[in-house]
């Protein structure tokens, strides 16, 4: 049966009536963003720019200074290097197991490790591979120089959960794969190395992106394994910070915390600008 | 579509590539407890378009495999031409193959897929580019070479895929149940041009499928496996009109069953004393017939009648209740169904002319 021309685009009233009630349903997560989020954001902001009662940008200038550059510097390094070799290290791991009878036990681990942080996985390495560490003793690593307590010990701990984490995030991405395609880029007469250099990698480059971001947020925001195990040798924002506003440095400068967050906030911000236009040209065969 | 005269990739032309003779020389393939070949042997004639029809997991996609590389037989070979490329890499055998569906490769656009195996053999952009669209044109698709396979129909992406099947100028064509996926008024359009395009190009061609329609309408010759055995394998006519035995009897087309008595070489069926095609055979069978040689004719003292009747342009196929109650299929001519409407009395012949028959099924009918 035909519809009487000019009917077909003219919304619906009890449609137009749904679509408000669904805008309504999404109130309560505005709000909690609006309050777990936001709120923060304008109390940091606003602390960022105060000292001693009146307005200045004395913080933010703190911020970017001496040691605290030094900290935030280390935080990118640290954090870069865990990304990158955590998606490396995770790429390879899952594509290893996705066909594997090791799949469900693996993937089950990854979920347990992928949270596993914080002082209780400090306290794990320490007594395995810290100075006095069961391994470090029986095999006599001290005596090699070994010393978990710098840049590539944290590194190492770090990517203790970054790993299962990468895990986690590209194995449906390497399910995504079909079979298909590998056998067509063969009979083409491709290598296994030109499949994942022509298709493969290309198509998986969307999700390692945004493993590579994910793994680099966890590890710019990780505090407390660092703060258990390498104090201040290490430099790092989050340590800094809590040094701030604990006071441990300089008594009236606790803002300079909220102008560090702020800092981490402007790299974050900085790291998805890089992202967000990678990630686009990568996926553009998927608009 | 018209086939190109030149190709850029080489020294050989599309129009020129000539088919290569494929044969399977006892082809035995297990997966666990599973035989999904069982000595296959099996001879495709140089530019000859060859259907492998069988039922799900009768062994037709298991062979096409073993020929593409991607299966590798437990025993038996595979020979091109004469050589033995049982051992030869899947990467390095002369051989297209379009794939059931979603084969393209998501990242390139139909241009790129289509020139992807002149890029792995580092023919320059321009010229592979070139080709690309030569090979677009022959499938029908000259303007769709910047777009994504995800903005193609589904018959749009197999044309695709047929196209870079031919890019590199294999002289064998693997196809594997590639319109299964299609709806079936691209179905049938899509089959006419890959045989078109076939029978331009001369080269040898294996299509897998399952569907005998199209088995029957587009191949030389078919080949009907069962259980990973070839049962028969000549062409489309001979498999309908002479199947060699009941299974591709039943599995080709509709075929009724009707309790006859055998007598040597002879069958009395419906009151009437046919030859049997075969050895000679005693006592209680089933004869097999094709709807087609089913002939009703109104009677008011007829035994049968009508029950069900199917208009489809052309023809009718119409269901009878025998007096025993089994019923069978006919087709008669489409005008023909108004007398023979559902309640009508009539009397059933079958043509003269030879018929299978087989073990008796527990129930008659079709």
């Amino acid at each position: 049966m035909s519809r009487p021309a000019g009917t077909a685009s003219a919304p619906a009233p009890g449609r137009s009536r749904r679509r408000s009630r669904g805008w309504i349903a999404t109130v309560p997560l505005l709000a909690f963003v609006a309050i777990v989020f936001g709120a923060p954001l304008v109390v940091l902001l606003g602390g960022t720019f105060v000292r001693q009662g009146q307005i200045t940008g004395e913080n933010l200038a703190e911020s970017l200074q001496g040691a605290y550059l030094t900290a935030l510097i280390g935080s990118v390094k640290l954090s870069a290097t865990v990304a990158g070799l955590g998606t490396v290290i995770g790429t390879f791991l899952a594509q290893a197991i996705v066909a594997s009878r090791l799949r469900e036990a693996v993937l089950t681990a990854s979920g347990v490790l992928a949270n596993f942080g914080g002082v209780p996985l400090a306290f794990a390495w320490i007594a395995t591979l810290g100075n006095s560490g069961v391994v470090t003793r029986v095999l006599g690593l001290g005596e090699h120089g070994w010393s978990l307590y710098n840049f590539w010990g944290l590194t190492l701990v770090y990517l203790y959960f970054s790993v299962p984490l990468m895990v986690l995030v590209i194995t449906p991405a390497l399910d995504g794969l079909r079979p298909q395609w590998r056998e067509a880029a063969l009979n083409n007469g491709a290598s296994a190395w030109q499949f994942w250099r022509y298709v493969g990698v290309p198509v998986l480059t969307p999700s390692l992106l945004g493993g590579v971001v994910l793994l680099f947020g966890s590890a710019f925001a990780a505090y407390a394994t660092a703060a258990a195990m390498v104090g201040t040798t290490v430099p790092l924002v989050t340590l800094q910070i809590a040094n701030a506003l604990t006071g441990n440095v300089l008594i009236g400068h606790e803002n300079v915390a909220l102008a560090l967050s702020l800092d981490m906030i402007v790299v974050a911000g900085l790291v998805m600008a890089v992202y967000l236009p990678l990630q686009r040209r990568s996926a553009r065969w998927l608009r | 579509m018209t086939a190109p005269t030149t190709g850029a990739a080489g020294d050989v032309t599309t129009g020129a590539a000539a088919g290569a003779r494929v044969e399977f020389r006892g082809l035995y393939r297990r997966f666990g407890d599973t035989v999904a070949l069982d000595g296959l042997d099996l001879t495709v004639e140089p530019g000859e378009l060859l259907a492998l029809l069988g039922p799900s997991g009768c062994g037709k996609t298991t062979a096409l495999r073993c020929v593409a590389g991607f299966e590798h037989p437990d025993e038996g070979a595979v020979l091109v031409d004469g050589r033995d490329i049982t051992g030869v890499p899947a990467n390095r055998r002369d051989a297209g193959m379009v794939f059931q569906s979603y084969s393209l490769f998501p990242n390139l656009n139909a241009r790129d897929n289509v020139a992807f195996g002149l890029r792995v053999r580092k023919v320059a952009a321009a010229k592979r580019h070139a080709r690309a669209q030569e090979l677009l044109e022959l499938v029908g698709l000259p303007s769709v070479g910047e777009r994504y396979p995800h903005q193609l129909s589904g018959g749009q992406q197999q044309r695709v895929a047929l196209a870079r099947a031919l890019a590199l100028e294999p002289r064998v064509l693997l196809l594997d149940e590639p319109l299964s996926a299609l709806d079936a008024k691209v179905r049938v359009t899509l089959r006419e041009e890959i045989r078109r395009l076939q029978l331009s190009l001369g080269i040898t061609t294996i299509f897998v499928t399952h569907d005998q329609e199209e088995a029957l309408s587009i191949a030389d010759r078919v080949a009907v496996l069962r259980a990973g055995r070839l049962e028969q394998v000549t062409d489309p006519a001979t498999l309908y009109d002479r199947p060699a035995t009941p299974f591709v009897a039943e599995f080709v087309g509709t075929m009724n069953h009707i309790p006859g008595t055998a007598s040597g070489d002879r069958v009395t069926v419906l009151g009437r004393a046919l030859p049997v095609d075969g050895p000679a055979v005693h006592g209680n069978v089933d004869v097999l017939v094709r709807p087609e040689a089913v002939i009703l004719t109104p009677a008011s003292d007829g035994t049968a009648t009508v029950v069900a009747s199917s208009f489809r342009g052309s023809t009718a196929r119409l269901r009878v209740e025998l007096a025993d109650g089994s019923e069978l299929l006919a087709d008669v001519p489409g005008h023909d169904s108004v007398r023979l409407a559902p309640g009508v009395r009539v009397s059933v012949t079958l043509v003269d002319r030879p018929v299978l028959v087989s073990e008796p099924r527990v129930s008659a009918g079709a």
